[in-house]
Formats: C-alpha cells, sequence, structure tokens
C-alpha cells in the first residue's frame, strides 16, 4: 500500500517497497523553552531554520506542532505552516490533539497534508476523520483507546483494524491511514521495544497498512539517546515500520538510509552511493576553500 | 547489624534499586525492633530524595529511578501497614490521576510513592482520566487533594476542563487542586486557577502538606 503525500510540488510516497520515510520532529515547541518563547512573541525564524536544517539532513517530510500552553493554537499552527512552506518543498506532518488546530493547519496547507494524529478512541474519530476526508488528506491513527495503551500487540491490533475500518466508512482508503503502533521508552519498561517490533510485524501482516511511530520515544530518560534511536530503526524497519517521525541527527539518518540498502528498498544502492559522492564532492570543495 | 548499619544500607540499596536487598533491610531492622517510622524518614525517604536530585541534575536517568522507587515501594508495603498501627498522623488524602488523552505516568507514579511514603493515603486513577471520573472519585471519597499530571502541552489544557467540571459540581473548594508534569510551569497552574504545582516529586509532598495544613487553618479560624 502507498501512502502519497505532496508539498507545493513534490510528491513523497509512503509504502513498503520505497525507501523509508523520515518525517523531521524538530519542529516542535514541547521541551524546548526558547524555541516556545520565540513562537509566543511570533518569531519564526527558528521555524525557518529548522524547517532548512532538517531537509538538508535528509528528511523527506517535516512534523508540525504548535502546542503551546495559553497560546491560540490554530492561528499559531498555520502561521507556522506558511513559514516551512515557504522555506523548504517538503509535505507536512500537522501534528496536533486539538480539532481546530487541525483544521486550521489543513485550511492553509498546499498539498496533501499528514495529519497527526486519530486514536481508536469512538469521538476522536468522529471528530477527526471527516475533516481528514474532507480535505483529502492522509491521517496516522495511534493504536490506542479509551483505556490507553494496550500492553499486547494483539491488543494494538485491534485498535488499528477499528480505525483502518472507521476510516474506510468515512471514504478514507486504507492506503491513507498510516498506523502508528506505539513506541514508549525501554527506560521505563524492558519489554517496551520488543512489544513494539512484534505490533509492527503484525500489523504488517494482518493489515498490511503503512506504519510509523515517534521513533525518539523509546530512548527518553537515557543517556546517548541518538545511539539507541539509531539501533532501534533498523529492528523497526525490518519488521516493516515504513516511516517514523524522528531526529534527522546523521547518525539516524544514516542508520535509516543503510537499512534502506540492506532491506532491498535502494536498488543496487544508488541512494547509497549518489549520498557518497555528494559527501565527497562537499569535502572536496571545503578542502579547496580552506 | 547496629540499627545505623541498616539505615545506612536502606539508604545505600534503596539508592542502587535493590529491592531484595531493601526488603530484607527491612525485615531485618524490624526484627531488631528498629522503629518503622525511623527506617522511612531516616533512611528510605532521604534515599529517594537524593535520587530525584541526581535526576534533577542529570545525573540518573529514568531507569535508575524508576529502580529505587520501586525499592522504595516494597519497603513500604511492608512498613504501610506498621506506620497505620502506630501514631504516626494521618497526613492526608491525594486522589491522583493523569488527565484524559495523557498516558504518561512516570512523574505520577513517584509523585504517589513519595507522598505515600510521607504518610499521605494516596488513590490513584491512573492515566487517562476523564473530568466526570475526577469529579465521582472526588464526591465519592471526599480527598484533601486532588492532583492532575499532564505531559504533554496539548494535554496540559485538560487542567482548566476539570477544574471546570469540578466547579460545575459545586466541589470545587472541597478540595485542593495540585497541577504538575514536565511541561507545567508555576505560571500555567496559576492562569488554570490550580491552587498549587510543584517541579518534583520530593516538593509535591512539601506543597501538598503546606495547602491542607493551610485549608484547615483556614477552616478552624
Amino acid at each position: 500500500m502507498d501512502t502519497v503525500l505532496r508539498s507545493r510540488s513534490k510528491t513523497v510516497t509512503v509504502g513498503s517497497e520505497q525507501p523509508f520515510c523520515i518525517i523531521g520532529e524538530r519542529i516542535n515547541p514541547t521541551g524546548r523553552k526558547l524555541f516556545a518563547e520565540q513562537l509566543r512573541g511570533g518569531d519564526l525564524s527558528t521555524v525557518t531554520a529548522d524547517a532548512i536544517a532538517q531537509a538538508q539532513a535528509g528528511a523527506d517530510v517535516l512534523d508540525i506542532n504548535a502546542g503551546i500552553p495559553l497560546v491560540d493554537e490554530p492561528e499559531l499552527l498555520m502561521s507556522m505552516i506558511r513559514a516551512a512552506q515557504d522555506a523548504v518543498d517538503l509535505p507536512i506532518c500537522i501534528d496536533s490533539s486539538v480539532i481546530e488546530a487541525l483544521e486550521a493547519g489543513l485550511s492553509v496547507y498546499e498539498g496533501r497534508a499528514l495529519v497527526n494524529s486519530v486514536t481508536a478512541e469512538d469521538e476522536r474519530l468522529e471528530e477527526i476523520l471527516p475533516l481528514v476526508a474532507r480535505h483529502g488528506a492522509a491521517v496516522i491513527g495511534l493504536a490506542n483507546d479509551e483505556t490507553g495503551i494496550p500492553q499486547t500487540p494483539e491488543e494494538r491490533l485491534i485498535n488499528a483494524r477499528k480505525i483502518v475500518s472507521s476510516a474506510g466508512d468515512h471514504g478514507i482508503a486504507a492506503d491513507d491511514v498510516i498506523i502508528d503502533p506505539l513506541a514508549m521508552t525501554v527506560g521505563a519498561d524492558t519489554e517496551a521495544v520488543t512489544t513494539t517490533l512484534a505490533t509492527i510485524s503484525l500489523i504488517r501482516d494482518e493489515l498490511g497498512v503503512n506504519m510509523c511511530l515517534g521513533a525518539s520515544n523509546v530512548s527518553f530518560g537515557l543517556p546517548q539517546r541518538h545511539v539507541l534511536n539509531a539501533a532501534f530503526l533498523p529492528m523497526a524497519m525490518a519488521a516493516g515500520l515504513t516511516s517514523a517521525i524522528m531526529s534527522t541527527a546523521s547518525v539516524c539518518v544514516e542508520s535509516v538510509r543503510a537499512s534502506d540498502l540492506l532491506l532491498g528498498h535502494d536498488a543496487w544502492g544508488a541512494s547509497w552511493i549518489a549520498a557518497h559522492r555528494a559527501r565527497q564532492a562537499a569535502e572536496k570543495e571545503a578542502a579547496a576553500a580552506s | 547489624m547496629t540499627n545505623e548499619e541498616i539505615l545506612q544500607l536502606l539508604y545505600d540499596e534503596t539508592l542502587v534499586g535493590n529491592a531484595p536487598a531493601v526488603k530484607d533491610g527491612v525485615n531485618e531492622g524490624l526484627e531488631q525492633d528498629l522503629e518503622p517510622e525511623k527506617m522511612l524518614y531516616d533512611a528510605l525517604i532521604p534515599s529517594l530524595e537524593e535520587v530525584g536530585a541526581r535526576f534533577e541534575r542529570g545525573d540518573y536517568f529514568v531507569p535508575e529511578m524508576l529502580i529505587a522507587a520501586r525499592a522504595m515501594q516494597g519497603a513500604l508495603d511492608i512498613l504501610r501497614p506498621l506506620l497505620a498501627e502506630g501514631d504516626t498522623q494521618q497526613v492526608g488524602t491525594f486522589l491522583m490521576g493523569t488527565v484524559k488523552g495523557d498516558v504518561h505516568d512516570i512523574g505520577k507514579n513517584l509523585c504517589n510513592i513519595m507522598l505515600e511514603g510521607a504518610g499521605f493515603t494516596v488513590i490513584d486513577l491512573g492515566v487517562n482520566v476523564p473530568p466526570e471520573k475526577f469529579v465521582q472519585q472526588i464526591e465519592e471519597r471526599n480527598p484533601d487533594v486532588v492532583g492532575f499530571s499532564a505531559f504533554l502541552t496539548t494535554t496540559m489544557p485538560m487542567f482548566k476542563a476539570n477544574i471546570n467540571a469540578l466547579e460545575k459540581a459545586g466541589i470545587r473548594d472541597r478540595v485542593i487542586v495540585m497541577v504538575g508534569g514536565a511541561p507545567v510551569t508555576q505560571e500555567y497552574a496559576d492562569a488554570v486557577g490550580a491552587d498549587g504545582y510543584s517541579a518534583d516529586a520530593s516538593s509535591a509532598v512539601k506543597k501538598a502538606k503546606e495547602l491542607i495544613e493551610r485549608k484547615r487553618q483556614q477552616v478552624a479560624a
């Protein structure tokens, strides 16, 4: 199954036969005090800078979140999306739990967006799916429900199935539903990541839909997070994960692109070799300039 | 082992999260007639406070904090009935829950342990708790304090929604409202009309005690 996302002029396809889709996580004020203060004051320069930096680092899509306490989130999200679209030509993942913010974001977005997110809760499905359908967008569905995050892969599969089926009822094809199998920190539960990996395999085998998760969650509360993230991503990809909201630190991006090649999603290593040549050329240029 | 050695052992082994050693230490202390209060206040709580301080400084990581809390919990399971028997004053009842839409519970659970250690009766409603549930439980259990936890900026607005629900049910004045969680600030707590905020588990205990004391004085006056 292929999920097609579009920016102003670029198309990105998420799919099991495609290179992994890297969704840059950075444009999110959660835990970024300075960035939050800037946004509060209407300063969007960091949005622009982060958009460019993540695009250069290899992001295929950018996540944009405007969740700041006591701020007009719909208004802020709209201006952040405009700023990001003016800076880079990449599709955007509109990230909010506030329905009005999603609506506002979708209304200004130019292209085909990914909505982040809906859950298997009846109320959320009924609120968000009509909006996704109306805007012809794709949507991320978190495999949790009213009772919280299920402990077992089987229960998460039930939630995933419910989301896909409910999306169908609203005229959204399974191609346009990306399931989040839920990743949590291994710092709080030794089994957290193995459960996530088992969930990914199960959803791939049973539903075959695209999947996306917040990859950095796995390393929360631990030292050297990028190293853990970079080790996790290839495991998740081998299990069937097709995209992730993740850090674009080079160790993470390189790990993903190497796995694309190893898993047969980069025919004859063309992208891998091209990236190597580009790096060589840049080094040469830098040496000549100095 | 002398009593001093046992207290030192409890402190050291809680610090490294060695639950079996802490449990054995508590039992050995009880055999030697070491007071439960002494083990709690002179060893276990100071140790968990040190764990919290190390975490704040970035010297400790989440798993270390969790296993230390677990070790403390194991000790509390043994000590709690004994503390209730003794003349330890019942400090108050604390109703705790992570707000609707939010499933994070590490910080909340740490607060629960510290509160229990300090003598509170803690009723934990778990995660993703809707406003109606808080209202119903406050009416039923009549706690001194209700604590709302949120880990996401996107779920923090539930504090206000919860407080509105309490007001609507006519029980806002019956209970002290405390809020907390990683992105929460004093400013935000004030803005939503909470009675108290604290940045970490041990200051939550101090704050809760202080607010209860103030309220009791007001009622008495």
